[in-house]
């Protein structure tokens, strides 16, 4: 089974991901950084692989991924790193990237590579339905990788569903109509939205991201959806505290 | 004349006419995050009903005869002739209204917005040639415009942002990066992803599907006069060789559009080579690229091994861009078209050229395409257009610093 369904199976409610960005704040410390947050008890991490022109986030993740490669990031060191912990780490892993990072890797070469490290599921914000279904579904099956959609409070009901039915991980749940890293409070549109997907009782597991950055907005995403996913909130700690109080930061989120 | 043109020629399909997901041969699509695509999907169901229907096109035809100043002429470069021995035309692009090719695209792009009820519009810029055609056709409508726009362009381009402040504009400054077009687009990108309200009126061939093939429709309109006037001035319709600069790759998509799949016209996009196509300072995205995906099109790309962007260089704000749009790639990977390139320097002896025995002062951008010139083995009789795509305004501090040294 995905290891991500896994967990929803075990824990159907306030499911946490965090996000980070491989290679920052320094190169070596994304091993560190997955050991913290297992530690601390995340349910799922994404491993963000930085890329030069990221068009789905926000300045936030932007720059975390410009220092990252500035440290000296590539592709075959992520995979190194993400090798040496394959055994002891215990939480499963999510890769975030863009699709000419595996264009140009070679697309057979960066799923063995994926699988390798013990990972099953990728999220790729610049992949569209149409290039899923015509080339990267079978591609992606071949290797037992499941590929995350994301929904938004534009996306038709048909296509939720079509959605729904390619996820065997989870729905990642746009929390609203902008890039990563806008802060806020939930507004009554967005959780007008978040009533309605709930209430399409969708087969996957819907997990709120972008703009989720407290244990407040965490709860009240949870209210809705099975789990949330927090990013620019976290890499903003980082930079601010480091790698050493990270425990702190996710006790922050569970409690209040 | 014009209006019997386009009735006939929009209903060309042949090998350079995108297919139904928006692929040239392998290149195009639209790869765009989730965020985008009703936005998109908008677009693409309704860009070619709107194009082809008569409405639009006899505003678009009267605000480009009127406000635009069209047809372009088409100018028979005696004395250019005469040094490189060929018969040399220039089309005057340079002569429209704001400056540049760029103008028919956003009237046509302005007029599209309003039939799907947009008020807000956003555009990415390098020159600024595109910035201020959008900035224009916002104050024409009495639509917002916010355009997006490196933080070095802003520097090397001062005269366009000045116009584009007067128009009503604002610009902002994209400071990621090498903070150049590629810079500009991602952040214009970011903004339509935060404000799906807002139109994003591209400035060239490039980006997700619909984009590079509406952006292309739009240019047409060079070549379409290009053949009457061509007829009127030789007798024939086609030249033997046109010449285009390319960076995106609009002005060179309208030059080259009504003469694609006439294989005896020969087509020469010319990319900037910066420092040398090797020096590590260039923009030549066919001769440094590969395939990959920028601004959700699949094409040729200047990247590394692991797929990070290579921030290109080149003198030219306009033509300093790793990609190239994807009808471009197809064009050289079918060998359809020739590509060559010319350096900083070349572009600049060309720009003091052109100015000097034609009095013409063209854009650095449209300069790459007169200095490849000299490199060609041309005959006498041999008919070249050279889309003149812009005049050389907003360059003058450029041309002065080199001017004394």
């Amino acid at each position: 089974m995905n290891s991500i369904k896994n967990i929803f199976q075990t824990k159907n409610r306030e499911v946490l991901s965090i996000y980070f960005t491989a290679g920052f704040p320094n190169l070596e410390d994304t091993k560190t950084v997955i050991e913290e947050l297992e530690k601390a008890g995340v349910d799922f991490i994404e491993v963000g692989l930085p890329y030069s022109d990221p068009l789905a986030d926000g300045p936030t993740i932007q720059n975390s991924s410009q220092k990252a490669l500035q440290n000296g990031i590539n592709l075959d060191i992520v995979f190194e790193q993400l090798m040496t912990i394959k055994n002891s780490n215990k939480t499963p892993l999510v890769l975030m990237g863009y699709l000419n990072q595996m264009l140009k890797y070679g697309e057979d070469k960066f799923c063995q590579k994926v699988v390798d490290c013990g990972i099953d599921t990728v999220i790729l914000p610049d992949l569209p339905m149409v290039e899923y279904e015509n080339h990267y579904r079978h591609l992606f099956e071949k290797y037992g990788i499941n590929n995350v959609f994301l929904i938004t409070p534009q996306t038709t009901e048909d296509r939720i569903r079509k959605i729904d039915s390619y996820s065997k991980s989870f729905i990642y749940m746009v929390a609203s109509s902008s890039i990563t890293g806008a802060k806020g409070e939930i507004s009554q549109q967005q959780i007008d939205y978040f009533q309605r997907i709930k209430s399409m009782n969708l087969k996957g597991n819907l997990v709120i991201g972008f703009g989720i950055s407290d244990h407040k907005t965490f709860s009240k995403a949870c209210e809705y959806a099975n789990g949330a996913i927090i990013g620019s909130a976290f890499i903003n700690f980082l930079e601010e505290k480091g790698i050493d109080k990270i425990y702190e930061f996710i006790s922050s989120i569970r409690n209040n | 004349m014009l209006l019997a043109m386009t009735a006939k020629n929009k209903k060309m399909k042949g090998k350079f006419q995108p297919d139904k997901n928006g692929y040239f041969g392998q290149f195009g699509g639209a790869f765009i995050p989730e965020l985008l695509y009703p936005n998109v999907k908008e677009l693409e169901d309704n860009y070619i009903q709107i194009i082809e229907s008569e409405e639009f096109q006899k505003e678009y035809k009267s605000l480009l005869k009127d406000f635009v100043g069209r047809p372009s002429p088409l100018y028979f470069a005696k004395r250019l002739s005469e040094k490189y021995g060929a018969q040399i035309y220039l089309k005057r692009e340079d002569l429209n209204h704001t400056g540049a090719h760029k103008i028919n695209n956003t009237i046509g792009q302005i007029l599209i917005a309003q039939k799907l009820g947009k008020t807000k519009i956003i555009a990415e810029t390098g020159a600024g040639q595109h910035g201020v055609a959008t900035a224009t056709v916002c104050a024409l409508m009495g639509l917002e415009c916010t355009v997006f726009m490196g933080e070095k362009d802003i520097v090397r381009q001062a005269p366009n942002v000045a116009r584009m402040k007067m128009l009503g504009a604002k610009v902002v400054p994209a400071t990621s990066g090498s903070k150049t077009l590629k810079d500009a687009t991602n952040e214009a990108i970011r903004y339509w992803i935060q404000h799906p309200e807002t139109f994003y009126l591209i400035g060239s061939v490039v980006g997700p599907h619909p984009h590079p093939d509406m952006v292309a429709r739009l240019q047409a309109v060079i070549s379409e006069e290009m053949k009457w006037q061509l007829k009127e001035k030789t007798g024939n319709e086609n030249p033997d060789t046109i010449i285009a600069c390319v960076g995106g790759g609009s002005n060179a998509a309208g030059a080259f559009y009504h003469y694609m799949d006439d294989e005896e016209v020969e087509l020469i996009a010319v990319e900037a080579a910066g420092l040398g196509v090797n020096s590590g300072e260039s923009a030549a995205t066919s001769q440094l690229g590969q395939v990959g995906i920028i601004h959700g099109s699949k094409t040729i790309l200047m990247q590394d091994e692991y797929g990070q962007i290579v921030e290109p260089y080149s003198i030219s704000a306009g033509l300093d861009y790793p990609g190239v749009g994807p009808l471009h790639a197809f064009l050289f990977e079918s060998g359809r078209a020739k590509f060559m390139n010319a350096t900083d320097k070349e572009a600049l002896d060309a720009a003091f050229e052109l100015t000097k025995i034609e009095g013409i002062i063209p854009a650095l951008e449209t300069a790459h395409a007169l200095a490849v010139l000299p490199k060609m083995t041309l005959r006498k009789d041999q008919v070249i257009v050279i889309n003149l795509s812009g005049r050389g305004d907003k360059d003058l501090e450029t041309f002065i610093k080199h001017l004394e040294e």
